[in-house]
């Protein structure tokens, strides 16, 4: 592997006379992200690899042993999708909105989505909770949040007095009122339809029906696939409107397009396992800390691969350690945020 | 060449800018001068497409501003504006490459890499060039930003008072870089300088805005006197001989 690296003739190594513009400060640091990157898909591949074998009564590799694994493959695919949702839609509106410590949750998804919840159960009982499973209820859902978000795009980003703030503003306040109104409404639920619900408002991966794969992978594939596609024009769109316009980029209708991307992610993975405020903040963050480069083409690999990790971890530690699957938001907000709160401390500064 | 031609912009009721009709010659550099407010920036900023006008047309080398694709306006003007700040930690080269955008849509390629390294060593940034923009001082800082546009390689370059914040020293290398541009790299320049003497002696051609309108226009030797910088700035300036050529004292 190693000699490999070094026969190979690699672009983004500087020739020893020639100067050149490297992702990274260093090479030194150049070197730490690819040992970060192997020390991540080691960590992935490990806990994905964990959370099918641990406890599995066959042994490795025999007919039973797959059986069982199968069984729980399918909550490691949602947890990819999860990741690869979360991370790539947070680092992107980050960017978008020339922002390092807003989350695309602020946008109102979340609330759109307990809201949505509440209401089944508030109108139509426990039955509507029921009724919300399936897979056109599935796509109704993202369909809503994705359409609730474009109007406030298109409303607030095209006209004269177009403002970035304004929309966000917007945003959390639409998010607000819609958290107010699913809060007014459970208050009157009677406490065993209140419990049900509950469990549903925690984001997590046991809420993923199998079902809804077929919709959900290729609508994350694609949008994540679009927006890292675009990773030199984000990389062009951290520069700020002015010297974006400047570069012959169009920033509004670049903004658009990514924000539409980001809706689309968003949307998947709150409808898919409900919400999960913290995790798309916390790992974009962290990408930023341990990749040690600004540019997308380097963030977004770093970004999903924290948050599989983060994710995978955090539930094999739930089932394994505390017996206490399906709450994975929890421990991911605990041990995530105290984790946060280091690595900035340490590093002091964002 | 750069046309101005009824160009309008209003903002609320009573501030407006223009009609202006301008012709800004091709090659050397052009100080855009007047009080606080008078419009510079907004004038230079339609010029740069980065702000729309309401009426009026503006054409570059013979591009309609309006109308002209932006990618492809980014290969004949760029633009600089007086705050910038990045969310990213860039170091020096990164940011100059990306005066490389409208060529390699950021794939850099040998020349690109070599007009980057040009573009530093003209503004003296050799060996900082690996430095963080955070690391640096406020005119190491301003310079980088300078070979950034400088790096784009179009024929105008539109700096929006680029000495602000600048100390006598710093203001004084980033006059000579600029008139270096113009003359050796063969650059239009146009800048926003609030320091009239800075303009007598670095600018060759000096445009005056007051409320909105062009008042004069003219080399430094038309505009650097009594009458015309008093009527312009509001202020009693007079105008002395110093050693290299006119100088406005107005305090």
């Amino acid at each position: 592997m190693a000699e490999a690296t070094i026969t190979r003739p690699d672009r983004r190594t500087p020739p020893a006379s020639g100067r050149t513009t490297s992702a990274f400060g260093t090479p030194r640091a150049h070197r730490r992200y690819r040992i970060t990157l192997a020390v991540l898909i080691v960590l992935a591949v490990g806990f994905g690899f964990g959370l099918l074998a641990w406890d599995n009564p066959m042994p490795v590799g025999s007919d039973g042993f797959w059986r069982i694994a199968r069984m729980r493959a399918t909550s490691v695919l949602v947890m990819a999708i999860v990741a690869i949702c979360q991370a790539t839609a947070t680092v992107s509106f980050q960017t978008a909105t020339n922002n390092r410590i807003i989350t695309p949750s602020i946008m109102g998804f979340e609330s759109l989505y307990v809201a949505i919840q509440t209401a089944a159960i508030y109108f139509l009982g426990v039955s509507g909770l029921v009724a919300l499973t399936g897979l056109p209820q599935f796509v109704m859902q993202v369909a809503v949040m994705v359409g609730l978000s474009l109007l406030l795009y298109g409303w607030l980003l095209s006209g004269r007095y177009a403002n970035l703030q304004v929309m966000l503003l917007v945003g959390i306040i639409i998010g607000g009122g819609l958290g107010s109104v699913s809060t007014f409404m459970q208050r009157l639920l009677t406490p065993s339809d209140f419990d049900i619900l509950t469990a549903r408002l925690f984001g997590s991966v046991s809420n993923a029906d199998p079902d809804y794969f077929p919709v959900a992978i290729p609508l994350c594939v694609a949008a994540a696939v679009a927006l890292w596609l675009r990773a030199r024009r984000l990389n062009v769109l951290t520069l700020g409107r002015d010297a974006t316009n400047n570069l012959g980029l169009d920033h509004r209708s670049e903004i658009m397009k990514v924000l539409f991307g980001v809706s689309l992610l968003m949307a998947t993975s709150t409808a898919l396992v409900g919400p999960m405020t913290f995790l798309g903040f916390l790992v974009a963050t962290l990408a930023y800390q341990i990749s040690g480069s600004a540019d997308h083409r380097h963030i977004f690999p770093v970004a999903i691969l924290t948050c599989f990790v983060v994710l995978s971890g955090a539930y094999f530690i739930m089932r394994n350690v505390f017996y206490a699957q399906g709450v994975v938001s929890i421990i991911i907000e605990l041990v995530g945020g105290s984790v946060f709160l280091v690595v900035l401390l340490r590093k002091g500064r964002l | 060449m750069i046309t101005l031609r009824d160009v309008r912009k209003s903002y609320e009721d009573e501030v407006t800018i223009g009609p202006v009709d301008l012709q800004i010659p091709t090659g050397g550099i052009t100080a855009l001068v007047g009080p606080n407010g008078a419009g510079k920036s907004t004038l230079l900023t339609m010029i740069g497409r980065l702000l729309g006008m309401d009426d009026g047309a503006i054409e570059i080398a013979g591009y309609d501003v309006a109308s002209t694709a932006s990618k492809d306006l980014a290969r004949i003007v760029s633009i600089l504006r007086q705050e910038n700040h990045f969310i990213t930690r860039l170091t020096v080269r990164q940011l100059v490459g990306f005066g490389r955008f409208p060529y390699s849509k950021g794939r850099l390629t040998q020349h690109c890499e070599d007009t980057i390294s040009k573009a530093i060593d003209f503004l003296e940034l050799t060996e900082l060039e690996h430095r963080y923009l955070d690391q640096l001082s406020g005119g190491q800082r301003q310079r980088a930003y300078v070979a950034m546009v400088l790096c784009q390689e179009t024929d105008h370059v539109l700096l929006d008072e680029p000495l602000n914040n600048l100390d006598m020293k710093h203001s004084v290398q980033m006059m000579r870089h600029l008139k270096r541009a113009a003359t050796e790299l063969d650059r239009t320049i146009i800048v926003v300088l609030h320091d009239i003497n800075f303009a007598g002696r670095y600018a060759d051609h000096i445009c005056a805005v007051k409320d909105g309108r062009v008042v004069e226009f003219g080399t430094p030797a038309t505009i650097m006197t009594d009458e015309v910088l008093t009527r312009v700035f509001d202020t009693e300036v007079q105008v002395i001989d110093g050693p290299n050529g006119a100088l406005a004292v107005y305090y």
